[in-house]
């Protein structure tokens, strides 16, 4: 074999892979870095209550799949009842039904959102939307209309008049009409009726929009509410905090009417709860899945055109060479001593589910407890087959003490460690045991150590999200791995351990 | 550190990389190891070349037969017990007396019956074999070794290693257990590497965890200007493996028997780096000296007169 085969062919693959990336970046104009300002989010809704033995129906408003948020996926959780979705002019609404229920009841419904590509109108019915019927009566009829009539004289059209009547609403200084119909309540959201209903004694169609803050990501999301006009054929936005006509773009929209989220026949001790999970991960594939989606024949049969699910798969897979590489350096270029030869990659994948720290030290807790029973397991003289048997039971129940011990502390990380391999930290057990004996306890902490060194700094380049995003986009770049794995193979130069361990040689004398 | 890289090129330190891919990838083909691997081959080839060994007095191949272990190793006052496929020294036994089914091993320590039983068995299991997998376990005369070294050995066997290229011994040295390395001969157990002088069969230095000494630390005696007896046969031997193995690069371990004279031990493929050390030389120039000669020399003696007249470094 021509020795400059091998230059040969990694200087091929290296061409290949810049030209096939080359025309990704500049014809297909594939994204470089990962684009973050689109996000996905698992919002949950948790309804309990208590079913008194007779028929019960509960009813839920659902966010929709306009405005400024896409529905990309929902699921209810329903037991034994019947489900019922409709869609109304401005609103969605989920209904669970059954003939007979008791006791405590559990419904659960999940949705997962993403910023639309394109943000439609608000809440898009065709035609104009009708006005509510005017609530008031007697004095409070008089003072209503006393304020509408007022804001007429000073202002030009509707929008003018809603400007003022929002600015009368959110400032300090109120009419006293309007202080009359406010009462005491000053929130947000009873301004906002209170405008709805006086646009309706001056005939401008008007709702509240009730939403949920997507930014609390807590067990218990903030609820805000603001207020939607009709006037030139078109719905307006009006944020009751400080009168803009801005609403954040973090607020979701989810339902518009004066009633609550759940209502319940049926039942008592209603309880809902809605929560909000930011998933940063499927932003990123759920951006590249549909914003690039048919453009070229390249991208059609690219890891793009997946289901997510297999997507975000690919996203770990395609990286485990980037580890294997770091792994290749610190063996052959610096000569650290791992335990196996694949082992530190496996650890550095299970470290994604534990994060780091953690994962350090879950690892450190199961492999020296691991070790100290199988020293245990030496004076019996077990055969070598049940022996690794044995240990590995072990490392099970370890795992499932780690698990229920951390749990029961509130410290759900330690839950985590169920996703290391175990097979993997029983051979590491076997064999570091064995080094121990062999060659001593320096050896067999070092070789220990070496294995986590490279582990945690293979872990740290995986979870590189630049790295991460451009071997998703681009994954021709593992060919320049393969070449860079492949000269590597043919590196005979020393290693930087060798330097050490042949100081000797390398004083002049 | 620029400085002592720039040193070990000019000296001709081999590398673990260069050698594992010049020297073993292109000499040693991989269908041959099984030949070096498995000591009970290389004791049947070198049987039949007539190369003197250290008698073998049981194989145990299989779990069923350890019940018979008393019986098996009762003619045998003492004895070793070895791994067929182990590496580096790792699951050797030398036990100097039994009585009554117990068994002395050299360092004091008595073994029962069912410890050694449970010995035999991780061995068969294939505790220390290269890729983990089943092994049979060898019982071998225990070597008398010869009295030249006993100043400077704590206790066990010294042996000798030999680097064998294309059939050129290129570089020796003496290995001397210590109390660290419990009667084992191999560097990494804490064995003593002492060069010896291809030309003149004589110990020059010494190394102990990489560094140099001239003394024993156990036994203080000198380590230096000590000569090997029987140095051409041993010399000649080692050329012999060559056309024994046909492998290129090779690493030949001999016993010096107060009886039978330098025994060949085992063979071994990948034989490790620290001899550099302990002769303070790097093995690199003397390589390639061999692959300078124009054409192979035929003769296992014209070879050893080659690295005995003209090897320098």
């Amino acid at each position: 074999m021509n020795p400059r085969q091998v230059y040969w062919l990694a200087l091929a693959l290296v061409i290949i892979a810049l030209s096939i990336s080359a025309y990704k970046i500049f014809v297909l104009k594939l994204p470089v870095k990962p684009d973050t300002t689109i996000d996905v989010w698992d919002v949950e809704v948790q309804i309990t209550f208590t079913a008194q033995k007779r028929p019960v129906k509960v009813a839920l408003y659902l966010p929709q799949n306009r405005g400024r948020f896409d529905v990309i996926d929902e699921h209810f959780i329903s037991g034994e009842y019947g489900l019922a979705i409709q869609q109304f002019a401005t609103n969605r609404k989920a209904t669970w039904s059954q003939r007979y229920a008791s006791g405590k009841q559990y419904l659960l419904y999940k949705v997962t959102l993403r910023r639309a590509l394109s943000p439609n109108q608000s809440s898009a019915s065709g035609k104009e939307p009708k006005v509510i019927p005017v609530p008031y009566s007697g004095a409070s009829l008089v003072a209503a209309t006393h304020i509408i009539n007022s804001l007429r004289r000073h202002s030009a059209d509707n929008e003018t008049l809603v400007g003022q009547l929002l600015t009368q609403l959110s400032g300090n200084k109120r009419d006293e009409n309007v202080a009359l119909l406010l009462g005491n309540d000053h929130s947000p959201l009873n301004r906002a009726m209170l405008a709805v209903n006086l646009l309706a004694v001056a005939g401008i169609p008007a709702h509240v929009v009730h939403g949920v803050d997507l930014t609390t990501l807590q067990r218990n999301a903030r609820r805000v509410h603001w207020l939607e006009v009709y006037y030139k054929n078109k719905w307006h936005d009006y944020n009751l905090v400080d009168g803009s006509q801005h609403i954040p773009d973090h607020y979701l929209a989810w339902w518009r009417d004066n009633k609550p989220l759940v209502t319940l026949e049926g039942g008592d001790k209603l309880y809902s709860k809605i929560s909000v999970n930011l998933n940063p991960q499927l932003a990123l594939q759920q951006h590249m899945f549909t914003g690039r989606k048919g453009q070229a024949r390249l991208i059609e049969y690219s890891l793009l055109s997946l289901p997510i699910e297999t997507q975000a798969l690919f996203h770990v897979i395609l990286m485990v060479p980037v580890g294997v590489i770091f792994l290749v350096l610190m063996r052959n270029l610096v000569g650290v001593k791992t335990f196996g030869t694949f082992m530190p990659i496996l650890i550095a994948l299970a470290f994604r589910e534990t994060q780091l720290l953690w994962g350090i030290f879950l690892f450190v807790l199961v492999v020296s407890l691991g070790l100290s029973i199988r020293f245990y397991f030496d004076q019996l003289k077990l055969l070598l087959v049940p022996r690794l048997a044995s240990v590995l039971i072990v490392v099970i129940l370890l795992m499932a003490a780690i698990s229920v011990l951390s749990f029961k502390l509130g410290l759900p990380r330690g839950l985590s460690i169920a996703l290391f391999p175990m097979v993997i930290l029983t051979m590491t057990i076997e064999r570091m045991s064995i080094v121990w004996e062999e060659r001593g306890s320096s050896e067999a902490v070092k070789q220990g150590l070496g294995s986590l060194f490279v582990a945690s700094m293979a872990y740290v380049l995986m979870n590189l999200e630049l790295l991460r995003h451009f071997i998703f986009v681009f994954p021709e770049m593992l060919l320049i791995l393969l070449a860079l794995s492949i000269l590597l193979g043919r590196y005979s130069g020393y290693r930087l351990t060798e330097l050490i361990r042949f100081k000797v040689l390398g004083e002049k004398h | 550190m620029f400085a002592r890289l720039q040193e070990m090129r000019r000296t001709g330190v081999l590398g673990m990389n260069r050698r594992n891919l010049e020297f073993i990838f292109n000499y040693n083909p991989r269908k041959l190891y099984p030949l070096v691997d498995d000591k009970l081959q290389t004791k049947r080839l070198a049987q039949e070349a007539g190369i003197g060994i250290p008698p073998l007095y049981q194989v145990i191949t299989m779990q069923h037969e350890i019940r018979h272990l008393a019986t098996l190793l009762a003619p045998y006052p003492d004895f070793v017990v070895k791994p067929a496929q182990g590496s580096g020294g790792d699951g050797i036994l030398i036990i100097e007396s039994q009585r009554d089914q117990r068994y002395r091993r050299v360092n004091g320590e008595i073994m029962s019956l069912f410890e050694l039983q449970h010995h035999v068995s991780s061995i068969l299991g294939g505790l220390y074999s290269l890729g983990g997998h089943a092994d049979v376990a060898l019982f071998e005369y225990r070597i008398r070794f010869d009295p030249v070294f006993s100043n400077i050995t704590y206790q066990g066997v010294p042996d000798i290693r030999v680097i064998v290229f294309r059939g050129v011994p290129v570089m020796a040295m003496l290995r001397l257990p210590t109390r660290q390395s419990q009667g084992k001969a191999n560097l990494h157990q804490g064995a003593l590497g002492v060069g010896i002088d291809i030309a003149s069969g004589q110990t020059n230095m010494a190394v102990i965890a990489n560094q140099h000494i001239t003394e024993h630390p156990e036994t203080g005696y000198q380590l230096e200007g000590v000569t090997v007896p029987h140095w051409q046969d041993i010399l000649l031997t080692a050329a012999r493996c060559y056309e024994l193995t046909g492998m290129g690069y090779l690493g030949a371990d001999f016993v010096l028997d107060r009886d039978r004279g330098p025994l060949l031990l085992e063979l071994n493929a990948r034989p490790g780096l620290n001899i550099q050390i302990a002769n303070h030389a790097g093995l690199l120039l003397r390589l390639r000296q061999v692959q300078a000669l124009p054409e192979p020399l035929p003769a296992p003696a014209q070879r050893v007169v080659f690295a005995r007249e003209q090897l320098r470094v």
